[in-house]
Parts: C-alpha cells; sequence; structure tokens
C-alpha cells in the first residue's frame, strides 16, 4: 500500500506571505565596493592627505547606504539586522587587528636576535656595542620567580574558591568574595610596593627574586580564585547530591567528585593565572632588580626576568645608551616572554583535555 | 537487613518556610510504598527528610521524628552521613559520577568513602550489585568503560546499582523513571518488584499507573495553594486508594479531576 502526501495547491504568480523581498547575494560587496569608491572621490575632490579620514568615511558609507538600501527593499527588520551585523563584524575586526600586528610586529622584530648562543648566554659582561649575550639569566629569572609565586598562589586560590562554593555562607562568604573583587583591580605596583615596604624596607633586605614572586602571587590569588569558583560551580549538584546519598562525607565528596570532575577546567584556570603574571614588570623593578649575569638563587640577590631584560636592553634602566645591537636582543626577549605565554596556554588546553571526564 | 519506618507528626522547613506540615507513616519493612501528587506538594521534600538530603539544601531542617526499626534518625549524636549509609537514594536523573568506570561507579560508595576492600571482594559486589540492577548482562564485558557512555536506561540502573552496592536497609527513590522511555520504565519496575525481596522501597512518582503496578501502599500529598505547605492527605493499601478512597481529593486526583 502506498500513501500519498496532499499535494497543496500551487497559486501560480501569486507571492506567498512567507517570502519577503531580499537584497541580492553580492549586495554588501558591490556596496562596499562602492563605499570606498565615493570615499576615495571625496577624498581627492577635497584633497584629503591622509588616510585615515577616507578609511572611516568609506566604512560610515557602507553602514548608511547598506542600511537605506536594505530599509527601501527589505524593511525596517532586515534593515535593523543589517546594521546590527556590520557593527558587530566592525568591533571584532577592531578587536583582533591591533592584536595581529602586535603579534606580528613582535615575530619580526624578535625572530632575528633568536639563536642558540641567544638562549644559552647570560648578558654578563655584554655592552650595548657589542654583539652575543643573550637571555639564559633572565628566562631563568622569570621561570623560577613564576614557579615559587604559582606555588604560594595557586593553593591558596583553589582552596578559597573550594570554600566559597562548598562552605561560605553568610556576611563573611560574601565578605571574601567582595575583596577577591576589588583584589582583581589592585594595580601591580602597588602590591609591589606594599611587599616593598614590609620585606625589604622592614627587614632592611636587598632586592631579591622570591620578594618579587610575593608580589606576583598577590596578583595572581583573585585571578585564580574567580576562575576556579566558576568551574567548580559548573560541577552538578546532582553529583554531589549522589555522593552524599552513598554516605559518603562532604570532605571526601569534594576530594574525590567535585575536584575530580571539575580537573580539568581547574588546570585551565591556574595556568591562565600562570600566564596572567608572567609578563608583570612593575613590581619586579622594586623587588628583584636585575643582574645581567646568572643568579640560580632566588631567595639571594638581584635576579633578571624577561620583562626586566626588555627594560633594560632598551635602556630604560642605566640610561646607558642603545644600539641595533640592544634593540634586537629587547625585541628577542619580549618575544620569548609572548611565547612562553603561548606555550602555557596550549599546555592548559591539552592538560584540560586529557583530564577531560570521557564518555566512549 | 530491610527496616520499618515510622513517621510521627513531622515538619519540614526550608528556612522559614513550612514545606510539609504533620506528616506522619508507617511503613513496613520489603514493602513499596508510593508517594503521589501535584507538583510543589511536598513529596520529594519529604522524601529526602527520610535520609536527611534534605538538609543538603541550606535552611532544610524538620520538627518532629523519623524512627528506623525504632531508632531517631534526628536524634542527638546521629550523624546524617551513618544515616544515608542506612537508606539510599536513587535520583529522577541518573547521575553516574563522569570521572569513573562502570566499575568504579558501582563502588563508588566504597572508593570515595576510603573503605579498603581487595580487588576480588570489590569484584563480587559489581557483579552481585549490577546483577541485582538487572544490567550485568548489558554491561559485564565492558566494565571499564565510562559510566556517562551508557543510555539512560542504563544508567539509571547503574546509579540502582551503586545504590545498592553499599548495602542499605532502605532504598527511596525519587521519581526514577520520569527521564526514561516506557521499556527502560517497565526495566525499573521489574526490578523494584524484585528489590522488594530484601528493601523497604519508597518510590515517587508522577504516573499513578506506576503506583498502581509497583507499590503495596500508597500515600496522597496534597498542598491548599501556591505558598501553603503540603500535606499527606490520605496513607491507605494501593488498591483501596486507587479503587475506593476516602477523602474526596485524593478521589479527584486519581480520577484526573486536578493536578
Amino acid at each position: 500500500m502506498s500513501t500519498t502526501i496532499a499535494q497543496r495547491p500551487q497559486l501560480s504568480g501569486q507571492p506567498s506571505d512567507l517570502v519577503g523581498a531580499r537584497l541580492p547575494r553580492w549586495a554588501p560587496i558591490a556596496v562596499g565596493a562602492l563605499a570606498v569608491a565615493l570615499a576615495l572621490g571625496i577624498r581627492f575632490a577635497l584633497g584629503w592627505t591622509g588616510w585615515g579620514t577616507a578609511f572611516f568615511t568609506a566604512a560610515a558609507l557602507f553602514v548608511i547606504i547598506l542600511t537605506g538600501w536594505s530599509f527601501s527593499v527589505e524593511g525596517v527588520r532586515r534593515a535593523k539586522d543589517r546594521l546590527a551585523s556590520t557593527l558587530i563584524y566592525a568591533c571584532f575586526v577592531a578587536a583582533v587587528v591591533p592584536l595581529v600586528l602586535i603579534l606580528s610586529y613582535i615575530a619580526i622584530r624578535g625572530i632575528p636576535a633568536f639563536s642558540v648562543d641567544f638562549f644559552s648566554h647570560s648578558m654578563n659582561g655584554v655592552t650595548s656595542r657589542r654583539e652575543g649575550g643573550g637571555l639564559y639569566h633572565a628566562l631563568i629569572g622569570t621561570l623560577e620567580i613564576v614557579a615559587i609565586a604559582a606555588v604560594i598562589a595557586l593553593p591558596i586560590g583553589i582552596f578559597t574558591a573550594i570554600y566559597l562554593v562548598e562552605y561560605g555562607r553568610g556576611k563573611f562568604a560574601k565578605a571574601v568574595t567582595f575583596f577577591v573583587d576589588v583584589m582583581t583591580g589592585v594595580p601591580s605596583i602597588v602590591a609591589g610596593l606594599f611587599v616593598y615596604t614590609f620585606l625589604l624596607l622592614g627587614f632592611g633586605a636587598r632586592p631579591f627574586g622570591a620578594a618579587g614572586a610575593i608580589a606576583l602571587a598577590i596578583l595572581m590569588v583573585p585571578v585564580a580564585v574567580r576562575s576556579s569558583e566558576e568551574m567548580l560551580k559548573l560541577v552538578p549538584r546532582d553529583l554531589r547530591e549522589a555522593s552524599y546519598a552513598l554516605g559518603v562525607p562532604k570532605w571526601r565528596t569534594i576530594l574525590k567528585v567535585v575536584l575530580p570532575t571539575a580537573l580539568s577546567g581547574l588546570i585551565t584556570s591556574a595556568l591562565l593565572a600562570v600566564a596572567r603574571v608572567a609578563g608583570e614588570t612593575a613590581p619586579l623593578i622594586l623587588l628583584t632588580g636585575y643582574a645581567s649575569s646568572i643568579n640560580f638563587n632566588p631567595f639571594s640577590g638581584d635576579q633578571a626576568t624577561l620583562p626586566m631584560m626588555v627594560w633594560d636592553q632598551l635602556g630604560k634602566r642605566s640610561g646607558t645608551g642603545t644600539s641595533d645591537l640592544t634593540e634586537a636582543r629587547a625585541w628577542g626577549a619580549a618575544l620569548t616572554l609572548v611565547l612562553l605565554v603561548l606555550i602555557l596556554n596550549i599546555v592548559a588546553r591539552l592538560l584540560a583535555r586529557l583530564a577531560q571526564p570521557k564518555t566512549k | 537487613m530491610a527496616k520499618s519506618i515510622d513517621v510521627d507528626n513531622l515538619n519540614v522547613y526550608y528556612g522559614d518556610f513550612l514545606a510539609v506540615e504533620g506528616a506522619s507513616i508507617n511503613i513496613a519493612p520489603r514493602t513499596v510504598t508510593a508517594f503521589i501528587g501535584p507538583s510543589g506538594c511536598g513529596k520529594s521534600t519529604f522524601l529526602r527528610t527520610l535520609n536527611r538530603m534534605h538538609e543538603v539544601i541550606p535552611g532544610g531542617r524538620v520538627e518532629g521524628k523519623v524512627l528506623l526499626d525504632g531508632e531517631d534518625l534526628y536524634g542527638p549524636g546521629v550523624d546524617p552521613v551513618n544515616v544515608r549509609r542506612t537508606v539510599g537514594m536513587v535520583f529522577q536523573k541518573a547521575n553516574p559520577f563522569p570521572t569513573m568506570s562502570i566499575y568504579d561507579n558501582v563502588i563508588a560508595g566504597y572508593k570515595i568513602a576510603g573503605s579498603r576492600k581487595n580487588k576480588r571482594e570489590f569484584d563480587d559486589i559489581v557483579e552481585r550489585s549490577l546483577k541485582g540492577a538487572n544490567l550485568w548482562e548489558e554491561v559485564k564485558s565492558r566494565l571499564q568503560r565510562p559510566g556517562a557512555g551508557l543510555s539512560g536506561g542504563q544508567q539509571q540502573r547503574l546509579c540502582i546499582a551503586r545504590a545498592i552496592a553499599v548495602e542499605p536497609s532502605v532504598l527511596l527513590m525519587d521519581e526514577p523513571c520520569s527521564a526514561l522511555d516506557p521499556i527502560s520504565t517497565l526495566a525499573i519496575e521489574d526490578l523494584i518488584s524484585e528489590l522488594k525481596v530484601n528493601y523497604t522501597i519508597v518510590i515517587v512518582t508522577h504516573n499513578m499507573q506506576q503506583a498502581a503496578r509497583v507499590s503495596d501502599r500508597t500515600a496522597f500529598f496534597n498542598l491548599a495553594g501556591v505558598g501553603q505547605p503540603g500535606r499527606m492527605i490520605e496513607y491507605d493499601e494501593t488498591a483501596k486508594i486507587f479503587s475506593n478512597p476516602t477523602q474526596k481529593a485524593t478521589e479527584d486526583y486519581i480520577s484526573g479531576r486536578f493536578g
């Protein structure tokens, strides 16, 4: 037996209510070309010299013409849609273009400085007029200081987040949340000044690496708290209740159910918090100083870091002269710092994927 | 192993809000008791007070007594953790632990709580519990695969296996079939009548046919209006509730005149 689906009567020639007038698919491209041509025409007619005004004129013309055309053909709803879409795309481009420009410029300036020697030598005895030298001392300093900061800040951050999500009720928890929010906005130099006053001035100590690490830890804690808190909140209530219903105490539920389930997110948030402070400079000026030679000991003596090396090589620290050589080394150190943060992000993503709960 | 439950004039509060007022019930061991009633009438809340799970929600507290084989669950010094080991619970939404394999999910009650047993004991518990939940034949070849990879009905039976693995005396089920298809529902209902031999079972359900099919006794809950506390209207043999209820409200509800 076969069934036939009833055919809807086709009223030829009569447009359906469901089909509205649309601009052709090529409309945005055509309007774009028209806007650019118009802007160029205006530029020559009025004798503008720069390109910036012409660019913004073209952008404004594009928005006005496309929205106007759309309004006259497609009606008010579609015109609004085109206007909003255009603005959103424009914002996206405005956000991405500077980022791409900065990264590519650092890469172009930094790569020429890269060599095996650059990564295996310090700046000990290398003057602004001499070739050679490298960032080994600064890389060691940055890795050590950031590692110490992470060791101090991440446990505090994650435990605070556990408190806020699992235990925190009432006024005290609200106060903790409030102060964490306030701390997120503390300028890094203020954290540096705080440690400088109490640790270096208080004990009459010379700058050393770990002092900088403490300041970085202060900056890391609120970031770690906030991001870990969000991750722990994502763990469904159901899982906690399932564990309680099996007669499991709360602390073991947190340890064995909540933390493993949120592990992937916690790793991401920890490494992003580390990446956030890796390039911090202001507190390190006060607290770790700078040494052109290699200092492995973060607890004694000035220690170089990558941001401080950029500062030093640009002649800002000592007021000495610069040369093409020092500038190249500064860009090389800057690129290394960016790559370090990039590697941290990639590692975070890989670890997070490994730690994710599997379904297959 | 199975224990009786006796509740006398229990009030349940969330903060200042009285959620259930004056509930009393006597549940015999090795029986199935169904709670029915419209949404928001407090049947799930009341169920949760039977293993102190309502305390997980901030502000949750009770006035009155819940006796498990004569022992008050709310007596001084009673540890809710121990109560929940004796009175297990299965939830509306299947909630296997996503980080664990099928095997580890079944023994989660031991593993998470940190109790030490050797591999053979765990193997026995896993096989016994999965057989008890009618899931063994379907998963015995892939015990190390993630529990979250099973179908919805299988996940719910995995949760039942997990609950009975710790050998409770009472099993509470909060709408265990409401997210399942009819075939999985039938599997769980068959399972309930098998589990009845060893456990005291209390089940909340919105499905009146299900209550009629699986339960020995039925309690009907209702509430006078929004913001009013829920009350237990009638509690009797299931056959009587569904054929010849004493209360008018019960008759209206089971005949579909409201709710």
